[in-house]
């Protein structure tokens, strides 16, 4: 099993859902985060004041998949969230050792 | 004295308008903060509308409207004594010209509600740091020692500035240089913010900013229109030109921030209104429309400039009273020594464009200096004596965690906003 953590653009999640449910996925976890890459930040200005702000915006999706999976849920993800544009975001894979189905006890494959 | 029933509804609706200002300043503030200090600054201002309330009642009335002669009031107005009788209560100078046509209880309720708001306006220049105990013993000693003996010079028909025949309808003077000067006193007794100009401190809610404006707009209908203390085409003159200028003055605001920075933005348009709506202020009910349309628009793009002294002096005004309300209050007050007509108010003056001559622009400079002069000068000397004994400013560790938390135990916004 595999945690699937994607670092996306806040307006490409409704597109990034839509892929992932199509794709068969059951179940996601998002949070809004902020963060910088090689995009760095932006500038704002309040009443001629300037100001860099280092952190942007980002949504960070969480999802796990059995390990055959990982290959074209990436892919999934890559589809729907890619713009070619800097400050796309990032995709990580990372092993899982244990799942736990809370409601009934399930683990492991039978608890994705 | 003969009691109007339309003046007396007006004057009672314009009070509660007035006193809608200081929760709208709480907002117009509470917004260019950050999260962790906006229910310090939202409490700041509440509670002026608490503490000088009650001061006013006790003696700040009596002392800015009381019958002393012409440097300050008496104690006769204590605990709002003698003014219950509508017939035989009579306020000093109010006579003859100058006769009220509202009780004088209307008329105490109605000036209790500028008293409130001027102490809160200074808030905006000590955002982030100001200790809250400190504030209390600050804004109650400033009512009694500032701001009572500037109301009785210029407001009252006593006071020795008003008999010289200085301009000032609802306050330009009184309220605004007042409370910009003292900003600007407080301001370098209490040093900067940690981190100013080292971290970024952008608005957490412009918003709120927004809706702010929107009520402080509102509410200035009565700061202005009610000045004229009567339902008559005074207050619609005055009414008139406290949203010409407003308006003015954001489209001048707008206009100099989009050449100067290359956007329109929604806190330009928020300031811009407010300058307009303070440098109308000393000139309401002594301009015409167009009069109060050119001071609207020159005080929206000069209030936008001004907002570069603060870098080139070095002070923190965190929120810019400075620049909209001392800058703007000044130039309503001088502008008023051009554009003042009788055609307007024939208890007013004409100013230069009128053919009037320079000698009303003189009253106004007097006028102007005396405030700066003396409200500098004590709120300087207020501050630096509570900075020397208990403190103006929190520690460096409770400025980190916020007035929100450190001055007052709570969080405003229950899910994030720590940041």
């Amino acid at each position: 099993m595999k945690l699937i953590t994607a670092i996306v653009k806040p307006f490409r999640l409704d597109e990034v859902k839509t892929a992932l449910t199509d794709h068969g996925i059951a179940g996601m976890t998002v949070s809004e985060v902020q963060g910088f890459g090689r995009q760095r930040g932006h500038t704002e200005v309040y009443r001629g004041q300037e100001y860099k702000i280092d952190f942007v915006p980002k949504v960070r999706i969480e999802l796990l998949v059995d390990d055959d999976q990982v290959d074209s849920t990436v892919d999934a993800i890559i589809g729907a969230a890619r713009t070619d544009k800097i400050g796309d975001g990032k995709i990580w894979v990372t092993d899982v050792t244990s799942v736990v189905r809370i409601r009934t006890g399930e683990r492991g494959h039978d608890a994705l | 004295m003969q009691i109007d029933a339309g003046s007396t509804a007006w004057v009672l609706v314009a009070a509660a308008l007035v006193l809608f200002m200081t929760p709208g300043l709480a907002f117009f503030y509470g917004g260019m903060v950050r999260a962790k200090h906006v229910l310090g600054m939202l409490m700041q201002n509440f509670f002026a509308m608490g503490l000088i309330s009650v001061l006013w009642a006790l003696v700040g009335f009596s002392l800015a409207f009381g019958d002393g002669g012409g440097l300050i009031g008496n104690f006769k107005f204590a605990g709002l004594a003698h003014l219950a009788s509508t017939t035989k209560a009579v306020l000093p100078g109010y006579t003859g010209n100058f006769a009220l046509v509202v009780p004088p209880l209307a008329f105490a309720a109605y000036q209790m509600m500028f008293a409130v708001i001027t102490p809160a306006l200074i808030t905006g220049a000590t955002a982030d740091r100001l200790k809250f105990s400190a504030y209390a013993l600050f804004i109650g000693a400033w009512l009694i020692l500032v701001y009572c003996p500037i109301a009785h010079w210029v407001f009252a028909p006593t006071g020795w500035l008003f008999k010289r025949g200085a301009l000032d309808f609802a306050g330009g003077a009184v309220v605004h240089i007042n409370a910009g000067i003292a900003a600007l006193a407080v301001v370098l007794v209490i040093g900067k913010r940690k981190g100013y100009q080292r971290e970024p401190m952008p608005p957490h809610s412009l918003p709120l900013t927004l809706l702010g404006t929107g009520i402080l707009w509102f509410g200035w209908f009565g700061f202005n229109a009610g000045s004229a203390l009567g339902a008559n085409a005074l207050a619609a003159q005055a009414f008139m030109n406290t949203h010409l200028a407003a308006a003015a003055a954001m489209c001048t605001w707008l206009l100099a921030e989009r050449i100067k920075g290359g956007h329109a933005t929604t806190l330009g348009a928020a300031s811009g209104a407010v300058a307009g709506l303070v440098a109308i202020t000393p000139c309401a009910g002594f301009v015409n429309s167009m009069g109060a349309l050119a001071i609207g628009g020159i005080a929206g793009a000069v209030c936008f400039l001004a907002l570069a002294l603060k870098n080139k002096f070095r002070f923190d005004d965190a929120l810019d009273v400075i620049g909209v309300h001392l800058v703007g209050g000044l130039l309503g007050s001088l502008l008023l020594g051009f554009f003042a007509t009788k055609g307007v108010n024939p208890l007013g003056a004409d100013g230069i464009f009128a053919g009037g001559g320079a000698s009303l622009l003189g009253q106004q400079v007097l006028a102007v200096g005396v405030t700066l002069a003396w409200s500098g000068t004590v709120s300087f000397l207020l501050a630096t004596v509570i900075h020397k004994t208990i403190g103006l400013r929190v520690n460096d560790e409770d400025e980190s965690t916020g007035l929100d938390l450190s001055q007052h135990a709570e969080t405003a916004y229950a899910f994030g906003g720590r940041m």
